[in-house]
């Protein structure tokens, strides 16, 4: 094995570990300051009490993400010198932007966390959160403008293996910006209401009928709903994209060889890849060209028209579906709880839908995996698109495979000991417990 | 001024922000530990956590600015550095990472014991030697370019007595900056036992700062005598860091003025720092990258330093913030808010 499968496998095993909490740390934000907000304007401690309750599993997870993040910012350059010698002359403006927002986001958290009931108006102290949500987003949707560009890049020339002419505005505003910036935010936020929803279900489920509890998942599943929606809208936009800048990302997730009109979209199923045909699949007609073009009649790039050594590998396809069916099963669960809300006789506390809540935070973290391992493993062979190959930008030094086994075993501890910590940290300390004693409710 | 020169400084002076606060960050670790094992952290722990619980992620933001602006501006550098330092800067991560999340782990989790104290203080020295090396290899002669790509002598590193001044350098200075602020802190937090001790921290390691910074100077004029020309010719920086030394050292022991004392020490760094930094130039790497490779495109540069201005008029002010409402509100040093932590 050489350096270029160890700097991948390094490089995806990084990834991997930090999108959980960077997610935790773009969305949950959100949801804190709603909380706290809602029970401002409410007069009601309850909400008070969740916002205080996140925020502190919130600050463990970020620390995890802050390190994490800093790993992967440093091995861009260890792992993939050439790479970054070339994108640093192009992308650094988002870079730059990004490590902003994120100190913006740092520096509020810290006051964040020690002013609680510092000042007598209690806005002032919500007022801080403000940055917090803003700079956790801002710096997403700096990192992902850097990613876009590596899947359609734009605003510069290539010349003698050096990049001139270079548009930073133009480099950040690539044809994946939007789509991309769109999906990563509301799927980030859409997996946190989840997760946060996922603690007060699994807690009624096991009899705490607390008040607290059905203030927490009213909150977060409502919010939900709207956010899966949204996600719905982006995963939608981002077809499109696919279909008129990375045809071959598309292709490929599908499994659509000819190019044709009226193309169905394939669910599942087992390629046979000599003959090109799909076995036990789930056809749904048109389908594709719907998703691709807004209309039956769309013409659909097949993966035969693109030379085979451009090919991402098939298995994508999967993962692509992997993803689209838990958007889907998130957008059912929590327009379930929404119009169960809604109706007057309907029951949000039914065991079954709160079983269907509980599952679905695992659920959209795999999605978010499954998204993005099909987004990046879909543009191989390239690092970015057209421009630089991946085994022609990996590192030419020795002993990545040693490093990569010590990171691994950094992850795993690193893992193992946040879900202690987390557990030990709510363990004893029941909420109930401490809505009664902070403000007798 | 030119792009570079521009882009040079603003990056210097965001490591030099770097240096300051996160030498408080790893000394602090290290007295933690030894309070410990001397049965004294009853007397410093307080103090210690009560500053770096609300600045500890601040720190690390400042590291990749730097990273970040530096590879930015100077794309070379990428290759060069990131090829030479897959070890040294995978260990150099790992130990980031380590001490990172078990500051979180430990304050807003779990109650902390021995292990993770001994990492905690024990990463908060190998950090900066780690961190050293790379000035140190800035100086060429460990880096070499071969048809087969960038290598780094490890062997050459560790046999060299200008890395080991400089390692030696960054140690004792993480521990002198670190004691005189938090002296300064702790006498602000009218925590007089503590001010004592860490008092003590502060002249002990004082002695040993200046004598590692001569011997890397020494140490510089054999191993890199055009640097320390250059460096001669701007000697009154040096200088001038000496009387700053002197000067914070006297009102130290005196018992006197510890936030003009803590001031002085951070003009001793400055000077010596930028001076360093000034003489150094215009490489980046010797001999392989000189700050002449920068950007070429003189939109991207402008579009840089507009993103500079624009980010420092939001990052200053939030530092501002931070700083009023921990350092310089009297209340919370005194740790009259401490019943509303989380």
């Amino acid at each position: 094995m050489d350096a270029v499968f160890w700097s991948r496998i390094l490089t995806a095993e990084t990834l991997s570990f930090h999108i959980i909490f960077a997610t935790i740390g773009v969305g949950v934000p959100l949801f804190i300051s709603l909380a706290e907000a809602w029970g401002i304007w409410k007069k009601d401690n309850h909400y008070i009490m969740l916002a205080k309750r996140w925020t502190r599993g919130f600050v463990i997870t970020v620390a995890v993400g802050v390190v994490t993040g800093t790993c992967i910012g440093f091995m861009l350059s260890l792992l993939w010198p050439q790479f970054m010698q070339l994108a640093g002359n192009v992308i650094s403006l988002p870079l730059f932007m990004e490590t902003f927002a994120f100190f913006v986001e740092a520096i509020f958290l810290g006051i964040y966390l020690y002013t609680w009931d510092r000042f007598k108006n209690p806005w002032i102290h919500w007022a801080t959160s403000i940055p917090i949500v803003i700079g956790s987003s801002m710096s997403a949707l700096f990192i992902t403008i850097v990613n876009a560009f590596m899947n359609t890049p734009a605003g510069f020339r290539l010349e003698n293996g050096k990049a001139v002419d270079i548009d930073p505005i133009a480099a950040m505003l690539n044809p994946a910006t939007p789509s991309k910036v769109a999906h990563v935010l509301s799927s980030a936020y859409l997996t946190c209401g989840f997760l946060l929803a996922s603690i007060a279900a699994y807690h009624i489920l096991k009899g705490r009928n607390h008040v607290y509890y059905k203030k927490a998942l009213r909150l977060t599943m409502i919010t939900g709903f709207i956010l899966a929606v949204a996600t719905f809208a982006a995963g939608d936009i981002s077809g499109k994209f696919l279909a008129k800048y990375q045809p071959t990302k598309l292709a490929a997730a599908e499994w659509h060889f000819e190019t044709t009109k009226q193309a169905p979209l394939v669910f599942g199923g087992v390629l046979n890849k000599e003959t090109q045909e799909v076995k036990y699949g789930i056809k749904i007609p048109f389908a594709l060209s719907i998703l691709a073009g807004n209309s039956p009649n769309h013409e659909v790039k097949g993966l035969n028209d693109i030379p085979q050594d451009l090919w991402p590998p098939l298995y994508i396809h999967y993962l692509f579906d992997g993803m689209v069916a838990i958007g889907f099963y998130l957008l059912l669960v929590s327009a379930i709880f929404a119009i169960e809300w809604y109706r007057k006789k309907g029951n949000q506390w039914s065991p079954w839908l709160l079983r269907g809540i509980v599952l679905g935070a695992p659920l959209a973290f795999i999605a978010i995996q499954l998204g993005w391992i099909f987004a990046e493993v879909g543009r191989q062979p390239w690092v970015i698109t057209g421009v630089l190959r991946v085994d022609k930008a990996a590192t030419t030094a020795n002993h990545v495979s040693s490093t990569t086994w010590a990171f691994s075993a950094l992850y795993l501890a690193l893992g193992i000991i946040t879900c202690i910590v987390l557990y030990r940290l709510f363990r004893h300390n029941r909420a109930e417990d401490e809505l009664a004693k902070r403000y007798g409710l | 001024m030119s792009l570079e020169m521009i882009g040079i400084t603003v990056l210097w002076t965001f490591l030099y922000g770097y240096l300051i606060i996160a030498s408080i960050d790893f000394g602090a670790g290290f007295f933690s530990y030894y309070s410990m094992k001397t049965k004294k952290d009853h007397i410093v722990n307080t103090v210690i956590e009560r500053y770096l619980s609300p600045v500890w992620e601040v720190t690390n933001v400042f590291l990749i600015f730097f990273i970040v602006g530096v590879i930015g501006f100077f794309p070379d550098t990428a290759y060069y550095y990131g090829t030479a330092l897959l070890i040294p800067g995978s260990v150099f991560l790992i130990l980031l990472s380590i001490r990172g999340s078990f500051y979180a782990f430990a304050h807003y989790g779990v109650r902390s014991n021995r292990v993770y104290m001994f990492l905690y203080g024990a990463t908060g020295l190998l950090i900066p030697a780690s961190l050293s090396t790379i000035l140190t290899m800035s100086e060429g002669g460990f880096i070499k370019k071969t048809d087969s790509g960038i290598t780094l002598s490890i062997v050459q590193l560790f046999t060299n007595p200008y890395s080991w001044a400089v390692t030696f350098l960054a140690i004792v200075s993480v521990l002198y900056i670190s004691s005189s602020f938090l002296t300064f802190y702790a006498n602000r937090a009218n925590d007089t036992p503590a001010r004592e001790l860490l008092r003590k921290y502060a002249l002990a390691w004082s002695g040993p700062t200046i004598l590692a910074s001569l011997l890397v100077f020494w140490a510089l004029s054999h191993h890199n005598p055009n640097h320390f020309q250059r460096a001669l010719e701007i000697g009154w920086c040096f200088g001038l860091s000496l009387l700053c030394f002197i000067g914070a050292v006297f009102l130290i022991w005196k018992r006197k003025c510890f936030g003009l004392a803590f001031v002085l020490v951070m003009l001793q760094f400055g000077f010596a720092f930028f001076g360093y930094g000034a003489s150094h130039l215009p490489y980046l790497l010797d001999p392989y990258i000189t700050i002449q490779g920068a950007v070429t495109s003189p939109v991207l540069g402008k579009a840089l330093i507009i993103t500079f201005i624009a980010g420092l008029l939001v990052l200053i002010p939030s530092l501002g913030l931070l700083l009023w409402l921990f350092l310089f509100n009297a209340k919370y040093v005194r740790g009259e808010h401490e019943e509303e932590h989380l």
